[in-house]
């Protein structure tokens, strides 16, 4: 059986899914997201190969500081972009009793890829843009297999936290959190959502790599307005189907 | 003298036990202590008599900060319990008095642990000590002088160049808590009372040397304990029996603290675990209708505020080991009892809350005993002041408790001991790096190229060898444990001599037990330098007269804080045959050897005076402080970084292992409260794993950049670094660089 093929670990993630979360990043991710804050991550070639028994060794070693919510988050890259490894990752954690989480942008809705999200307790799903031309223009991707996956989600009552970049100029206004809300309404799986402020500390990061910045001049978002918007979102989805 | 019914009427409605025939404070506590399960909400605000004396004083570090952190110097007195009148910041208002000189924040002198280093200290805040204390002085011999008298020429080398620093040997050793509360539960004469009886037991023995030291020892503690009684009487106060209230008891512990701070200048003076011992009177008093919850955190700001004043004169170089003017008056807060039930009382919430009532601050070092039985509100609460303060440390009650009960205190940052029932002689720490540097010089010092240590041909062959490297090192490494023995018995013996601790030993039993701490820098530079030459290919650059002045490394190796067993057991090997090494020799008075991991700021300092070491480390650059992994060479994250850390035996280093941990509010999770439930689990599951002590600090490095380019902004901001809090304004240019430098634990 082939490993997982890892860019990093993160022993101590507090951001990624409920509780303290070993965050293990894939390598490799098939889109280019012009916001993208790991781009070190997106080479599928890049990372190294990790068998899923080295990765429960690390993950056994973090299981005192989960407590009662805590586990481990899959993200990257996209780690539904290995589908295999990452089911056999998931079974091994689900096995021994370890909540589970995949830190997804949606893209990959091949049915492997569906079969796998299944598998983890939490689905942590990025929702890049609400309207699909703008979505492509941001990510390279429409929206179809985003919403594919919400679906799938919705029909198997998975639980699913809903996350979005607000990037200045792109996808920071109240017209796109309504539209946002009316997407997102229909799905009783959403038991959250967040609106994370763009930030731009990976322009170091693309100057390593050798890359322009996708997104030159644009700048951080205002924490402070990302909370309004995220106030917003939620009190229209409230509004809009009695989403707490 | 005092009569029973002066006790019946101090005592009145407290269960009574062993602790009224004999001084057993512990017994008290635990028959009277009322656990406290609920959370915060009950706590009050600062008092307007409060808020005013907090301006007064604020006002005054500020004018402190102006005069380059000195305010005032009294340089014509020798300070002691007697030596100034009483001084106040506001006597109209403040519910607690006493300060160490006649004005607030003005330094005394204590030339008792050496005269020189007093001179010095006057000089460079541009005073001049008075021709009074220089008389007074020169014909004795103090502590300083007579260790001088008794150090080998390798002592000093070894001083000299940095392989043992910041020893005690010109300053008050430190370390030694009194147990302060005797003096409110049976008031100072009941204590003079029962060292006489001591003192006459042990006069009816046979007068050998230790019998006769002792002796002498007991004539200057009761000396000191009715110096002591006469200091408080000069405020007007009769501290000769028990203390009958709460503010009564507070005021009676911290005049014993005061009288403890005038006359010695240790390098850390904790105060020991008094919260719950408080509670127990502010519980009778709430009871009776004597004072309300308003009242009650009055007394705990008063008190904390003094707390705050406290001083000792120091000269520059002093400041440079031990940054931001500490005094380290650490205060254990929690803990479980025993029996199962926590010690986690209103007034541990009373302490916490003064660093709202007041602000933040480094002093007093409150320091929670963790354990994961602890009232879960409690839990949450102190959480979420080091979210909010970066102000308190947390240490490992589980660990501790079942070697040291349940009534123990910290010295300084990380140094377990029962109180009133074992002390310490403290012993700074040696530069292990420069001792792997010896080994690879043949015995040379790295920078001077002085032969340090017998001469021992170079290791052959160009690249290092693990085996023969580990062997030379031992070598050196025993000759090393040898020589800091032996230095620090003549340090303690000088010290017990010629500045013994006679207030703080009179609140301690007679029959002490004594430990004999040693310490160890620059653990993570040591076990990286191991790895990559067991793992790598290392090679050193030897300079024309043979030294080596440099390293290539050729390959990857395991580096401390990824929890990756192969180096982390190098480390673990490390401190086990370091702590045997030092047994093998014996110590003064029969101390137990104990060693810690934790250098305080003296990181900095430490790695100034080290060459290149073999793990790619260049010359002159800081160590990780304490136990901590070097900066970002933990390249998984923080909890694989506490792993490494908890990874270290606990009982190969019974002085502490130190450790900090610093992490962005964004990082820690997304929301306050799920900030607060994430550090919970983080601290639960570092100490499940028997880590021994955490440093947490939530803040950003922006944060840090902003306050080191506008300290004018962030007078009270406060960071903890290894061991104990420090006012981030108040450090030197160098040590911010440094804490700004260190790994802040951040999401991608």
């Amino acid at each position: 059986m082939r490993g997982c093929r890892i860019h990093s670990i993160e022993t101590l993630g507090g951001v990624d899914g409920p509780g303290v979360r070993c965050v293990i990043f894939f390598q490799g991710c098939p889109l280019r997201c012009l916001y993208c804050q790991n781009p070190e991550t997106q080479c599928l070639g890049g990372g190294r190969e990790a068998s899923v028994e080295e990765l429960m060794r690390t993950i056994e070693r973090m299981r005192p500081y989960f407590g009662s919510e805590g586990g481990v988050t899959l993200s990257g890259g996209e780690p539904l972009a290995q589908p295999v490894a990452a089911a056999e990752l998931l079974r091994a954690c689900r096995a021994v009793g370890i909540h589970t989480a995949i830190d997804t942008s949606g893209i990959c809705a091949t049915p492997d890829a569906l079969e796998t999200a299944r598998l983890a307790d939490l689905l942590l799903l990025d929702m890049k843009h609400p309207d699909p031309v703008k979505c492509r223009e941001l990510t390279g991707s429409g929206l179809d297999s985003a919403l594919t996956l919400l679906n799938a989600a919705e029909a198997q009552r998975q639980t699913i936290w809903i996350r979005h970049v607000v990037v200045p100029g792109w996808s920071d206004t109240p017209e796109l959190v309504e539209d946002l809300a009316v997407l997102l309404a229909p799905f009783t799986c959403i038991q959250r959502v967040e609106l994370l402020p763009y930030h731009t500390l990976a322009t170091e990061k693309y100057r390593a790599l050798g890359r322009d910045q996708p997104l030159p001049g644009t700048p951080a978002a205002d924490p402070a307005a990302v909370q309004q918007l995220e106030q917003q979102l939620r009190k229209r989805l409230a509004t809009l189907k009695g989403f707490i | 003298m005092k009569t029973t019914a002066d006790f019946e009427k101090a005592w009145q409605g407290f269960t009574p036990g062993s602790w009224q025939q004999a001084i057993e404070v512990r017994d008290f506590i635990q028959r009277n202590v009322t656990p406290y399960e609920e959370d915060e909400s009950f706590l009050a605000g600062a008092t307007a008599r409060t808020q005013g004396l907090n301006q007064k004083f604020q006002e005054l570090l500020r004018q402190e900060a102006e005069r380059g952190g000195v305010l005032d110097i009294n340089v014509n007195a020798i300070s002691s319990l007697l030596t100034y009148a009483p001084g106040y910041l506001d006597r109209e208002n403040e519910c607690i008095v006493g300060l160490q000189t006649e004005k607030p924040l003005c330094r005394g002198v204590n030339p008792f642990g050496g005269l020189r280093m007093a001179r010095q200290a006057c000089e460079a805040y541009g005073y001049k000590l008075g021709s009074d204390v220089e008389q007074a002085c020169a014909y004795r011999t103090t502590h300083n002088d007579g260790v001088f008298h008794v150090y080998t020429k390798t002592m000093l080398n070894l001083r000299k160049h940095g392989y043992i620093t910041g020893l005690p040997d010109a300053y008050g050793r430190g370390r030694i808590i009194g147990d302060y509360r005797r003096v409110a539960l049976y008031g100072v004469d009941a204590l003079m009372a029962a060292k006489q009886g001591d003192k006459d037991t042990l006069s009816a023995t046979t007068m050998i040397e230790e019998t006769i030291r002792r002796c002498e020892e007991l004539w200057k503690e009761i000396d000191f304990l009715a110096k002591l009684k006469e200091m408080a009487a000069a405020y007007g106060i009769d501290i000769s029996g028990p203390a009958c209230t709460a503010q009564e008891a507070v005021q009676w512990i911290y005049f014993a603290y005061l009288g403890a701070i005038k006359e010695q200048n240790g390098a850390a003076m904790s105060l020991g675990r008094v919260s719950a011992f408080i509670d127990i009177y502010m519980e009778r008093d709430l009871r009776r209708g004597g004072i309300d919850e308003a009242q009650a955190q009055e007394i705990i700001d008063h008190f904390v505020m003094k707390l705050r004043l406290a001083r000792q004169l120091r000269t520059p170089e002093y400041n440079e080991l031990f940054a931001g003017d500490p005094m380290w008056i650490t205060e254990a807060l929690g803990g479980m009892g025993e029996d199962g039930r926590p010690l986690v009382t209103r007034t541990s919430f009373r302490f916490l809350n003064t660093l709202y009532t007041l602000g933040h601050a480094p002093e007093p070092n409150l320091t929670i005993l963790w354990s994961s039985r602890l009232p879960e509100a409690f839990r949450r609460y102190c959480a979420r002041v080091s979210i909010e303060t970066d102000s308190i440390q947390y240490e490992n009650d589980d660990l501790m408790r079942t070697r040291y009960g349940d009534d123990y205190g910290i010295a300084c940052c990380v140094s377990a001991m029962r109180i009133g029932k074992q002390m310490q002689y403290f012993g700074a720490r040696c530069n292990l790096p420069k001792v792997l540097l010896l080994a690879i010089n043949g015995g040379r010092d790295e920078a001077s190229g002085q032969q340090m240590a017998p001469v021992r041909p170079l290791l052959t062959g160009a690249t290092l060898e693990y085996g023969q490297v580990m062997e030379q090192f031992q070598f050196y490494c025993d000759w090393l444990c040898e020589n800091y023995v032996n230095t620090m018995n003549i340090i303690h013996f000088m010290h017990d001599k010629y500045a013994y601790e006679k207030l703080e030993m009179s609140l301690h039993d007679t029959q002490v037990e004594r430990f004999m701490a040693f310490g160890m820098a620059g653990l993570s530079v040591m076990a990286d330098s191991l790895s990559a030459i067991r793992y790598a290919r290392v090679t050193p650059v030897r300079d024309g007269r043979g030294l080596a002045v440099d390293f290539t490394i050729v390959g990857d190796f395991p580096c401390y804080g990824n929890d990756d067993p192969r180096v982390d057991g190098m480390a673990t090997e490390l401190v086990r045959s370091f702590e045997q090494g030092l047994k093998k020799h014996p110590t003064y008075r029969g101390a137990q050897h104990t060693l810690s991991i934790l250098t305080i700021t003296s990181n900095v300092v430490y790695g100034r005076s080290t060459g290149a070491t073999p793990d790619g480390r260049a010359a002159g650059k800081p160590f990780a402080p304490g136990a901590n992994p070097m900066h970002n060479r933990d390249g998984r994250g923080a909890l694989a970084s506490l792993n490494s850390v908890a990874g270290i035996p606990y009982d190969s280093c019974r002085d502490g292992i130190s450790c900090t941990f610093t992490i962005t509010p964004a990082s820690l999770g997304p929301t306050a409260p799920e900030q607060t439930t994430n550090l919970i689990h983080v601290l639960d599951g570092y100490f499940r794993q028997e880590g021994h002590h955490l440093n947490v600090n939530v803040l950003n490095r922006q944060q840090l950049l902003d306050a080191q380019a506008h300290p004018e902004r962030y007078p009270q901001l406060t960071i903890r670094v290894s061991g104990y809090a420090v006012n981030f304004t108040r450090l030197s240019r160098k040590q911010q660089d440094e804490v700004i430098a260190r790994t802040f634990h951040t999401s991608m």
